[in-house]
């Protein structure tokens, strides 16, 4: 194991990609000469050659559409988003083209294709390009959605991704960047998509969060613990298709749930989770599921009303004492 | 002109359904709002229920005898022009109580077929009370709980699986629903209740059937006693003074009789004034501090306890206080309390001094703080600078919630209470 940041991690995982399969490519907006936005792609030029690492216009939608023609023709395309808020430019190609396609051509052309790039709250980065953009693909059926929050995570489900042979939605984060983990340097480690991760072990309360809201999931319930309540992190690491096992199986250990969402609650991932718990394990439900969602608005660049927007620790803390019903008593 | 639904009201906190000991009025007569219609059997007390709406009592639903859920329609004021029939049909269709089954949350209107004006009488029965999923009739089935009882579904299943009566329980989750802790501290007291083999004739025991107010107590004082962590703070009172005061003072003419229970309820509103901390109840993450005197005072019946509350003790006069206490004493023994005057209490006192009690210690009326125990005043050798000499003594024993209050808090306000009873013209000024 090593110790890097997410960063490196992902840079990692596709120059091993890159190395294991010709046919992997990288595809975006400055991926190549000015090595990434966030600099993921750092080196490859240099190491793949401009064939395999691929500047573009920027025009979201027409290399989007490049990508889903190799794909078609047999490649692994890996496209980039600047910020993944910039997908909304390339929506239809990606939820009419990408993810119906093995449908629409009866099995013909699969779409092995990665679209990878930051997306949510960040820091001061105002309503345009703080969106959860989970939330518009997650629904549409045919595409797989991943949301690492550790560097290890952040290596092991790209390699999965880039190997899969569907189309998988890859949202990174700004703010995870520079995160620092343990990443293992084994060519052949992979975390395979759709499989959850307990990531502490609790018994009073089973609290549900991905990326940004894990870490901050985390330190609710070190202050939690404080107050003698047991608090158990489940992180679903892929959204799409999501482990309900591994959440029920928690639920039905602490009878509790939290779930904590930055993006906006209305419909959210929040909701999904809540309707598979009570369909699922309604009879060891001992309080109705709590959601802790970001607040029902356009992220505010001013940096006293975006932590408003944004769920906090104290925000997690309050609900999971609302659920054990604990009141700080 | 409006049709007014008569619905049984809620009389207490902790009611859920209430039975009609009587119609005052009949068909047909002519009401006006504020008109006592019937009088209802609560899980506290007998309780007068008013009319709302004025116009003819066309319809009633539920005869004497007869429990409805709170909410239910029992009857229909209206014009006699005033169509009332699709109301009426809307009402649900009598169901059979389940047979056994403690009235305490008992289903809507029984049938008059099942004996309903009969009080409580103790019958050797098969089954133990604690039993009751069993012996609900086919049709009620989930409705009948879940309709009634406010319970999550994990304590639910618990309930089920270890044969609690969700019933008999009062919740201690959000607005009152049970959770898991509350079925299983009820259970942990149940389950030797369940194993117990049927009442045959001629058994050595019997199930007396609990009466609502036996069920209430039932379900209340778990949930003080398990969750309140109590402490108790002893103090012996020279109640000497005390007693020539009342004597001198229940002679004068024209005045009420005075208790020493009246010296107690006056001397600790006194002290609550003085020691906000002890008049105070703890509110999820706050303690609320009441700046009034709202005291409770544990009234003994036959069948069980009530604790009418005397509003505003701080600011009325002994004589106010000896008058307002009889007159809630009496009406509490006649079961003539109303609803309002059942809670709202910041304190309580408990008094067995009839009972030659020399001292004894109460269980808090929760969301209460405290509750004083009051026992007999007796004659006891005394020693003091003159030698030995027979005095009268009384103990108080204050149980406390750990949670609101420190002991140091209770030994102050005990001992303000004790200094008021020794220099009792402190009371008359």
């Amino acid at each position: 194991m090593a110790v890097m940041t997410y960063r490196e991690a992902l840079n990692m995982a596709l120059r091993e990609e890159m190395h294991r399969d010709p046919s992997v490519f990288v595809i975006g907006e400055e991926v190549g000469l000015y090595e990434g936005a966030y600099k993921v792609t750092q080196g490859l030029l240099k190491e793949f050659g401009a064939q395999r690492v691929v500047d573009t216009p920027i025009a979201e939608s027409g290399f989007t559409g490049v990508g889903i023609g190799a794909a078609m023709a047999g490649l692994r395309p890996v496209v980039e988003m600047m910020t993944f808020n910039f997908a909304l430019l390339a929506l239809d190609q990606i939820v009419n083209s990408a993810a119906k396609m093995y449908y629409m051509s009866g099995g013909q052309f699969n779409v092995p294709i990665v679209i990878r790039g930051p997306g949510g709250p960040a820091a001061q980065l105002a309503a345009q390009h703080s969106q959860s953009m989970e939330t518009y693909f997650y629904h549409v059926p045919g595409l797989k959605v991943v949301r690492p929050t550790t560097p290890m995570d952040a290596k092991g489900l790209l390699k999965s991704s880039i190997r899969d042979d569907n189309p998988v939605i890859f949202i990174e984060s700004e703010t995870l960047y520079n995160v620092k983990g343990e990443v293992p340097e084994d060519p052949d480690f992979l975390i395979p998509l759709g499989k959850a991760i307990v990531r502490r072990e609790g018994t009073d309360v089973t609290v549900i969060a991905y990326m940004g809201m894990m870490y901050r999931a985390m330190e609710a319930a070190e202050e939690l613990e404080k107050e003698g309540i047991s608090v158990e992190l489940v992180d679903p690491r892929t959204l799409r298709p999501m482990d309900t096992e591994t959440i029920i199986n928690s639920v039905r250990k602490t009878h509790r749930v939290v779930v904590v969402e930055a993006g906006a609650g209305f419909a959210g991932m929040g909701s999904e989770i809540a309707a598979s718990v009570t369909e699922q394990a309604f009879d060891d439900l001992d309080a109705p599921v709590e959601r802790v969602t970001g607040s029902n608005a356009p992220m505010p660049y001013a940096r006293n009303l975006e932590k408003l927007k944004t769920p906090s620790k104290d925000w997690i803390v309050a609900a999971v004492r609302r659920v054990c019903n604990a009141n700080g008593s | 002109m409006a049709v007014t639904k008569v619905v049984m009201p809620k009389l207490s906190d902790a009611m859920e359904s209430g039975k009609i000991i009587k119609w005052l009025k009949k068909e047909g007569d002519r009401i006006q709002g504020g008109d006592i219609l019937a009088e209802v059997e609560t899980d506290k007390a007998d309780v007068e229920m008013e009319a709302f709406g004025a116009g003819v009592l066309r319809k009633i639903l539920v005869p004497a005898g007869e429990t409805a859920a709170i909410g239910a329609l029992i009857g229909v004021i209206a014009e006699p022009g005033d169509d009332i029939a699709a109301l009426v049909a809307s009402a649900p269709a009598p169901v059979p109580a389940p047979a056994g089954a403690v009235s305490a949350t008992a289903p809507a209107p029984r049938p008059a077929a099942a004996t309903p004006s009969a009080p409580p009488t103790p019958v050797a029965r098969p089954a133990a009370v604690v039993g009751a999923p069993a012996a609900v009739p086919a049709g009620l089935g989930q409705g009948f709980q879940s309709g009634r009882v406010k319970a999550s579904p994990l304590a639910k299943k618990i309930a089920a699986q270890t044969g609690v009566d969700l019933r008999l329980i009062q919740g201690s989750g959000p607005g009152g629903r049970i959770i898991r802790r509350d079925v299983e501290a009820a259970g942990s007291g149940v389950t030797s209740a369940i194993a117990m083999p049927a009442a045959a004739a001629g058994a050595e025991f019997e199930d007396v059937p609990l009466t609502q107010i036996r069920a209430a107590i039932a379900r209340r004082m778990p949930l003080s006693k398990a969750p309140v962590p109590h402490f108790y703070v002893t103090s012996e009172v020279a109640m000497d003074h005390a007693w020539e005061l009342r004597e001198q003072l229940n002679t004068l003419e024209g005045q009420p009789k005075i208790s020493v229970n009246d010296l107690v309820i006056r001397a600790c509103a006194l002290a609550l004034l003085k020691h906000p901390g002890v008049n105070a109840s703890l509110q999820g993450d706050a303690i609320r501090v009441f700046h009034r005197a709202h005291i409770g005072i544990a009234v003994a019946l036959e069948d069980g306890l009530i604790t009418p509350v005397l509003r505003d003790c701080h600011a009325k006069p002994l004589a106010q206080i000896a008058v307002e206490a009889r007159d809630l004493v009496e009406r509490a023994r006649n079961r003539k309390l109303r609803a309002q005057e059942l809670s709202g209490a910041t304190f309580s006192i408990s008094n067995l001094g009839m009972f030659d009690v020399t001292e004894f210690s109460a269980i808090i009326n929760p969301p209460e703080g405290a509750i004083l125990a009051v026992g007999s005043v007796r004659r006891v050798p005394v020693v003091d600078e003159s030698g030995l000499g027979v005095g009268r003594r009384m103990m108080l024993t204050i149980s406390c919630d750990h949670r609101v209050m420190d002991g140091a808090m209770g030994a102050r306000f005990l001992q303000d209470v004790k200094r008021l009873l020794e220099e009792p013209l402190r009371l008359l000024v």
